[in-house]
């Protein structure tokens, strides 16, 4: 499974100012490869989601360096960071964050309209294929918000995918489900890295989710304190 | 195709919240709408009374002033030559009051590619012998076709035919005053006596009403010849050259300049008439500062509506930073719909301020003195209509500039942590 690096942390601190200053990330530095699964553990507050954020590149407020596909992004400007994002990076998370006013296809469209190198017949042609995935062409046409949580959290992972991102970075994406739509989403993830070699960086809290991904590392107040 | 995302969301946005977006457009339609019909009805109003004086004023009047002479006797003396010399009582000396050489002025004049045109004219004091009682007035004598031509003169003649002045011989038009108080008809006769004594009979072929009460007491029309024969005076006779140029306001410089070639009085209408510009110019400012009053008036309702809009859809704005819309495009997305609502209300506000001023247009309003007009007058001048257009969309900008700068700063990741 090991390949290139697509993701790289190199000693990532992270400060919080209010209301007292306090370290958040302690030196964190880990790697992903190409294809491969890897799962985030660690209590409540230990600075899972505060580390998703600063790889997400969302948060810039950090020490430290932080690759993507090799390359450095730290520092660089936001303009660049929001290209980079619509083109490397799919997230999904917790809370299955769709735009109302859109249709389901709309919703999982617009990373590639904003990306702008495809005609719009090609891109509609490929957010069908992609709904197709998770089953969602039926409800291809409906507005957002008259889905299901599941049937929600499905469309945002087909919105994440939409432009073959090199990674897809989720924050307890299973979280607010129960175990019958939270395994099928889950279903989903194991499929993509294995049929499409899709990389994949989920947060989790649940042990058996954890225990089927490729590689899990665990955190404990702001540090890594195993890969396994 | 970026371009379009943006107005895409933005439509959608501003479907979304239908109401809000249709009210603060209502708002801008409103105030457009007034502005557009407060310049018409305003400017309109301006053109009147302007075109009261102004279009029958010449630009340049060149005359002879009868004043004392320059050299008077004791200043050609030698022995008093060094002295600071007061005269007390000085009369005007007897100077000519007719324009020397004025058909090689007249010339000159028409020659000069800034006039328009050039007309001639005699004042002649004359008294109206009406029984045993003797009605003061002045009889213009003018040059029939050049008059209409450069001064409306038919515009003002309000029964009679004006030609008639030139094809009958020893006719007038009477000023509407004059022939009230003399109860003279069309077709009658009047006798005048001037200055100097010389008695003649005119036929009244019609009236004249420049709605200046007191000028319609006083003028009253009669051709050059008549004039002339009047006065006893040859052909050449002439007191007054009158000017009008393509631009008034090059008056002042062309007055200067012929006052010293030809060395004879000129007076220009800017100086004379200053007060008219003032007058105009305060009445445009007011309508100007209302209709502004209401755009920004109009620019506070967009700006409250779109702050409401960006806290409402927090969420889709940290939705779409998160999937790589930069803050430009948020801010876009934003400018946009402020724009589109600026574009639209004021679109429709142009419409009906059109119709509005279409509307002015057909009340009637008569009155005496203003024998021309029978409705509001309004001004269409497309140059309201681009100001507005312009304003509307300045206004909505920077009521969405502001709003669309906070959005563009929302930090994603503080409203997705915040869930
Ligand atoms: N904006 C902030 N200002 C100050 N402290 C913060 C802020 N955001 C998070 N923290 C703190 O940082 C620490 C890490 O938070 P984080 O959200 O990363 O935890 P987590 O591991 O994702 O927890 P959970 O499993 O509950 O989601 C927590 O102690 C939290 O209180
Ligand atoms: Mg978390």
């Amino acid at each position: 499974m090991a390949g290139n690096k697509v993701i790289e942390a190199r000693k990532i601190n992270k400060f919080f100012y209010s209301p007292a200053k306090t370290q958040v990330l302690k030196k964190v530095t880990f790697s992903v490869s190409k294809g491969e699964f890897v799962s985030v553990m660690g209590k409540s507050g230990c600075g899972k989601s505060t580390l998703l954020y600063v790889l997400s590149t969302m948060d810039t407020d950090y020490e430290g360096e932080l690759y993507l596909d090799d390359h450095l992004v730290t520092g660089r400007s936001s303009d660049y960071l929001s290209r980079l994002r619509n083109e490397k990076i799919g997230f999904v998370f917790q809370f299955h964050y769709l735009i109302h006013e859109f249709s389901v296809l709309e919703n999982v469209m617009i990373p590639g309209l904003k990306l702008n190198k495809k005609p719009r017949e090609e891109l509609e042609h490929i957010a069908v294929e992609k709904l197709k995935i998770f089953d969602m062409y039926d409800h291809a046409l409906k507005k957002a918000n008259q889905l299901s949580g599941g049937q929600k959290q499905r469309v945002s992972i087909a919105r994440a995918l939409m432009n073959d991102p090199l990674i897809i970075m989720s924050d307890e994406p299973t979280g607010n489900l129960d175990k019958k739509n939270s395994d099928l989403v889950f279903g989903i993830f194991r499929e993509l890295v294995q049929e499409f070699d899709q990389t994949m960086l989920m947060v989790t809290h649940d042990l058996e989710l954890a225990s089927k991904t490729d590689r899990t590392i665990e955190m404990e107040d702001g540090m890594i304190i195993s890969h396994r | 195709m970026r371009f379009t995302l943006i107005v895409e969301i933005a439509k959608a946005l501003m479907i979304a919240r239908i109401k809000q977006t249709m009210v603060a457009a209502v708002g801008v339609t409103f105030s457009i709408t007034m502005f557009i019909a407060l310049l018409g009805f305003m400017n309109g109003l301006n053109d009147l009374l302007d075109g009261l004086i102004l279009n029958r004023t010449p630009h340049i009047r060149f005359y002879n002033d009868i004043k004392p002479n320059e050299d008077q006797p004791i200043n050609l003396s030698r022995e008093f030559k060094d002295y600071h010399n007061i005269i007390r009582s000085i009369k005007p000396s007897v100077s000519r009051v007719s324009i020397y050489n004025n058909e090689a002025i007249i010339r000159t004049l028409q020659e000069d590619a800034r006039v328009l045109g050039v007309a001639p004219k005699i004042a002649v004091q004359v008294f109206f012998n009406v029984g045993n009682v003797d009605i003061p007035g002045v009889l213009n004598g003018v040059e029939v076709e050049e008059e209409n031509r450069l001064f409306a003169f038919s515009d003002y003649v309000v029964a009679g035919d004006f030609m008639d002045l030139r094809y009958t011989s020893n006719s007038i038009i009477l000023g509407k005053g004059a022939a009230d108080r003399m109860m003279a008809e069309i077709g009658d006769y009047v006798q005048v006596t001037t200055a100097q004594g010389n008695r003649l009979l005119l036929k009244v072929v019609g009236y004249y009403q420049s709605g200046l009460g007191e000028l319609d007491n006083l003028q009253s029309y009669v051709s050059l010849n008549t004039a002339q024969k009047m006065l006893g005076e040859a052909s050449s006779y002439i007191t007054d050259i009158q000017v009008k140029l393509h631009d008034f306001n090059l008056s002042p410089k062309l007055a200067e300049e012929y006052r010293s070639t030809f060395g004879i009085d000129a007076d220009d209408i800017q100086t004379v008439n200053a007060q008219f510009e003032t007058g105009s110019d305060i009445r445009s400012l007011i309508s100007y500062a209302v209709g502004i009053t209401l755009l920004v008036v109009s620019g506070f309702g967009i700006y409250n509506i779109l702050n409401m809009m960006i806290y409402e859809k927090m969420d889709t704005i940290a939705i779409l930073k998160a999937i790589g819309f930069s803050g430009a495009d948020v801010r876009n997305i934003f400018i946009s719909i402020a724009l589109s609502i600026g574009f639209f209300g004021g679109l429709l506000g142009l419409v009906f301020g059109f119709l509005a001023c279409l509307g002015i247009e057909r009340i009637p309003f008569e009155t005496e003195a203003l024998p021309t007009i029978k409705t509001f007058p309004v001004n269409f001048n497309p140059k309201y209509y681009m100001i507005g257009g312009i304003f509307s969309l300045v206004t909505t900008y920077f009521a969405g500039f502001f709003p669309s700068l906070k959005a563009s700063r929302i930090d994603p990741v503080e409203i997705i942590r915040g869930k």
